[in-house]
């Protein structure tokens, strides 16, 4: 089972500079942690404790995963997940 | 140092005052590698806020696919300040996260005359550079 995640630059020191990275898993969740078996450091990068950090975005394929089933996604051999992490910020 | 053209950069002041108060923001793209901001693509301040901005989360992936297809990347990322001083507050510190972009920010907080400096800012440091506009 083979599911493409692209990575973004800024995260790209935990895979070892390659835009993207394959793994598998039947949701997000396992798809996370499978990938930071291999990429040591990479899942606390997108989750913080049981959620995914506000400001990174994660797209199963055309789909921002926040109004799918965020950490429960599920996913399946073909799919791909891209990260970016959010473009924002303030005056303070 | 910022190289931009005077097109661009009326581009990006005009946006910061049609969108005034709330947060202007966008990216200008440019081939990847050349550090030179060739394409100018305002985008939505999803948070609509005269304190806030934030990329749309779906036109983000969008632009950033266009980008890619391009082999482009974004060397300027700009957002504008309404009521404070052109310089990266906190959460604009924090959030930045394109190591090789140019981080420009306008203040529209005078009526007269709009500010517009540029910024490095990576692992949570900030250095100010020039800005050289060319005709």
């Amino acid at each position: 089972m083979a599911i493409e995640v692209r990575i973004p630059t800024i995260l790209r020191t935990y895979t070892g500079g390659a835009k993207a990275v394959e793994g598998s898993g039947a949701t997000l969740d396992e798809l996370l942690n499978n990938l930071d078996a291999a990429h040591g450091g990479l899942r606390e990068r997108l989750v913080d404790g049981e959620k995914l950090r506000r400001f990174v975005n994660v797209y199963l394929n055309d789909e921002d995963v926040r109004f799918l089933g965020g950490l429960e996604t599920p996913v399946k051999d073909g799919d791909t997940v891209t990260v970016l992490p959010a473009v924002a910020g303030g005056a303070r | 140092m910022l190289t931009i053209s005077r097109a661009l950069y009326e581009k990006v002041i005009e946006h910061a005052r049609k969108d005034h108060p709330d947060e202007a923001c966008g990216v200008i793209a440019g081939p990847i590698g050349t550090d030179r901001p060739t394409r100018f693509i305002p985008m939505q301040n999803a948070e609509r806020s005269p304190t806030f901005y934030r990329f749309d989360s779906l036109e983000q992936l969008r632009v950033w696919r266009e980008m890619d297809d391009n082999d482009e990347e974004p060397v300027v990322i700009y957002h504008s300040h309404t009521a404070t001083q052109a310089y990266p507050s906190r959460t604009d510190i924090s959030y930045a996260s394109e190591p090789q972009a140019h981080y420009v920010l306008v203040s529209t907080r005078d009526e007269a005359e709009t500010e517009f400096r540029s910024y490095l800012i990576t692992d949570g440091e900030v250095t100010e550079e020039p800005v050289v506009v060319t005709e």
